[in-house]
């Protein structure tokens, strides 16, 4: 490739959760995916890699939630000009579901926000609506 | 412009002023400064006494109040969104007190209001109005929110009541003592919390084990519309009641608090116990309701 953005190290079952959080159904762009590669750190990753698209690091580290271990791979002229690592946000907006069924966001077309909580080993979200804790296996 | 949500919302002293102010307007309950004031009580579910003692509050301190008391009545049976309800509504009135079915509902409300809301109670989440006059009740039957102990019992899971007087007595350097069956045991987000702040908590599932060591006995009741399960429901609905023969060697400051309607949990018999304050804690409700209207409105 010889502009673009590679993102390696996702893990294999959320790379479709990937593309939807990037909204990148629909860019014109060239867009390779891979899933199932041998990976040491998962078993098996995914990788996306999208020709001639730069992100802003407010939209990249949106995907810290589903693969936080995730590397950012900037190219340019065929090179690897940067590598970056993803940062948790401190708030999540309009991308994760509130797993609460009776919070006002599940019934009102309301953007769901959240802010996220470090507990060590996992990342859980503080719905700002309802107030209830959502692990991040259940917010889509 | 605040709003009272939920009662992270107000600091320790916030929540110490508006209990300073909720004396005043028991001792003189007649103080009509917000005359020409009109306030909307905004009802989506039923209420007894948390609207009318609302609405009493906003006629004893002069203002007029419009509003509603059963959803099915307005545009939002129409399909309506909360939004467009809220945002039209904050445009006749100085402030929109709120009781919603949906957790969650009334800090939106107040994020499309133009003018303070408070909320009346949003499902299983919040009733802060409720949690100020529990700790109202509490300063006044034992002279202090310090160091006290307060047994919950009943419905700790989807009971808003004791999360939220959890959350307050906070500030106090309580001990707590979660009375409940295993279904309806204290979500651990609140044990968390607790264990965050160095709060120590005992759970059991025994009424009487810890009923001679407590300051505060907070009785709830199981609530059959937080229930998604039915059968969840029948298993635990009649699982304490509180009779005068189980009060023989409690606190001699011990006061039971409930925050009504009660069912079965507290037997009749209580009533005439010098240990019963619920009805009494009911009527605090009127002070305390004053007060944080008058806070919010910046008058006192």
């Amino acid at each position: 490739m010889e502009n673009g953005t590679v993102l390696d190290h996702i893990p294999a079952e959320n790379v479709y959760k990937a593309l939807d959080i990037l909204n990148l159904k629909g860019v014109e762009s060239q867009i390779t995916i891979g899933i199932n590669l041998n990976s040491r750190l998962y078993g098996r990753k995914g990788i996306i890699k999208i020709a001639d698209k730069f992100f802003e690091d407010e939209e990249l580290n949106k995907l810290a939630l589903i693969a936080p271990k995730a590397t950012v791979n900037i190219i340019r002229d065929f090179k690897v000009v940067e590598k970056k690592k993803l940062v948790m946000p401190h708030e999540i907006i309009g991308i994760a579901k509130c797993k609460n069924p009776k919070c006002v966001t599940n019934h009102q077309p309301i953007k769901t926000r959240f802010t996220t909580i470090d507990n060590g080993n996992e990342i859980s979200l503080l719905c700002h609506y309802c107030e209830k804790i959502t692990d991040t296996k259940s917010i889509f | 412009m605040k709003s009272l949500i939920s009662i992270g919302d107000f600091t320790k002293e916030e929540i110490l002023h508006v209990l300073e102010t909720a004396k005043e307007f028991e001792q003189n309950k007649e103080q009509k400064f917000l005359e020409g004031k009109v306030i909307a009580s905004l009802f989506f579910e039923p209420s007894t006494r948390t609207r009318l003692s609302f609405e009493t509050a906003i006629n004893r301190l002069g203002a007029k109040v419009i509003g509603f008391s059963d959803a099915s009545n307005t545009s939002q049976s129409k399909g309506e969104t909360l939004k467009d309800t809220i945002k039209m509504v904050s445009n006749y009135v100085d402030m929109i007190v709120m009781r919603h079915p949906l957790e969650g509902s009334s800090r939106y409300a107040s994020e499309v209001a133009s003018v303070p809301v408070v909320n009346a109670g949003d499902g299983a989440n919040q009733h802060p109005s409720q949690t100020l006059l529990d700790l109202y009740s509490i300063l006044q039957t034992q002279g202090r929110l310090d160091g006290l102990t307060i047994n919950m019992v009943g419905d700790l899971k989807y009971g808003r009541t004791t999360h939220s007087l959890l959350q307050a007595m906070s500030h106090f350097n309580p001990k707590f003592v979660f009375t409940a069956p295993e279904e309806l045991k204290m979500p651990k987000e609140y044990k968390d919390f607790l264990d965050a702040k160095g709060i120590e908590y005992i759970e059991t599932n025994s009424l009487e084990e810890h009923m001679n060591d407590c300051d505060i006995l907070y009785m709830t009741r199981v609530q059959q519309e937080r229930f998604t399960d039915p059968m969840e429901y029948e298993r635990v609905k009649d699982v304490y009641t509180l009779n005068a023969s189980m009060l023989g060697n409690v606190r001699e400051n011990m006061k039971i608090l409930h925050p009504l309607p009660r069912v079965t949990e507290i037997s009749q018999d209580v009533d005439d116990t010098p240990y019963a304050y619920y009805f009494k804690q009911a009527e605090n409700g009127l002070y305390v309701r004053m007060a944080i209207i008058s806070y919010l409105l910046g008058h006192r």
